[in-house]
């Protein structure tokens, strides 16, 4: 076995036929993250919008 | 020139048909509108914009990459510079598109005659995993030989590798910076033109009053 060559592969999680690296994994929760965030987070807005003015 | 003082005297011709076209290809107002609907104001509206402005980043940064040339990207620091923004461009371009789809997906954003726009969409993302493919196959070092190598056994038994051939890198590296990214842009535009011309989908609690159109 030659060390570099394992740490060059990276780390890898196995479930069965899946397998996926720990970055690639990471990635995608951070997606799943940024997805919540932008379902729940207040977005701004102008005071104005709330009643029908119009500047 | 007035274009009403106009029509007397043009009839049909070509530049009427296609003016024609073009006007009704979104309705009046709604090209550039700077009000929506209450229901828009959620940030997972905002990732298709997001998509939009990585693609534009993705596009400047790799024309700057043709006009330098491998060596360039691979040998000068200002090369690594532009070679890691496309890269990081694309990686938030796909980022913030599969989370648009997975919010259109969510809303069932094809109701109310946008399947065409959720068609577009399918298109989009497969074309730029094709675009991405051919791109690490043109980074012209060892990780694209690799790839090339471990891949064309794959793309020779869908039977497409006497067109594709993914072991010739000057034709995916044409692919690549032109037919690819060519067909991508048309589809964004494509894309943005149905939403612009039906209007942000409402929320499904929402979507009973239906025939109520944006710009109507
Ligand atoms: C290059 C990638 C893409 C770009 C630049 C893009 C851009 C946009 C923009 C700016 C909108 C306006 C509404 C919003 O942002 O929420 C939109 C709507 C929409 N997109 Fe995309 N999109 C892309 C990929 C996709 C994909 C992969 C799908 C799904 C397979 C999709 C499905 C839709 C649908 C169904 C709508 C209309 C729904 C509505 O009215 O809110 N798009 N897109």
């Amino acid at each position: 076995m030659t060390p570099g060559l394992v740490v060059l592969a990276g780390r890898y999680l196995d479930w069965g036929v899946i397998s996926i690296s720990v970055t690639n994994a990471a990635i995608i929760a951070a997606m799943v993250v940024v997805f919540v965030l932008a379902l729940v987070a207040p977005f701004p807005h102008d005071r104005d919008d709330d009643g029908e003015r119009r500047p | 020139m007035s274009a009403r003082g106009s029509t007397a005297t043009a009839g049909r011709n070509w530049t009427v048909g296609l003016r024609t076209w073009v006007q009704g290809l979104v309705p009046s107002g709604q090209a550039l509108p700077d009000r929506q609907p209450v229901y828009v104001a959620s940030w997972i509206y905002v990732f298709g914009v997001l998509s939009l402005a990585s693609f534009v980043v993705v596009l400047a940064s790799g024309l700057v990459l043709t006009v330098g040339g491998s060596l360039w990207w691979h040998t000068s620091s200002l090369g690594h510079f532009v070679n890691s923004m496309h890269l990081w461009s694309v990686e938030l371009f796909f980022a913030t598109m599969v989370i648009h789809l997975w919010g259109k997906f969510w809303m069932a954003a094809w109701r109310g005659e946008r399947a065409l726009t959720w068609v577009t969409g399918v298109l989009l993302f497969v074309s730029s995993i094709g675009t991405a493919f051919t791109g690490y196959l043109s980074e012209s070092d060892f990780t694209s030989q690799w790839i090339a190598a471990e891949g064309k056994d794959g793309i020779n038994a869908i039977g497409v590798g006497a067109f594709f051939n993914i072991l010739n890198p000057a034709q995916m590296l044409l692919w690549h910076v032109a037919l690819l990214p060519l067909a991508v842009g048309a589809l964004v535009v494509w894309h943005v033109i149905l939403v612009r011309r039906h209007g942000v989908v409402p929320p499904l609690e929402a979507s009973a009053p239906e025939p109520a159109r944006v710009g109507e």
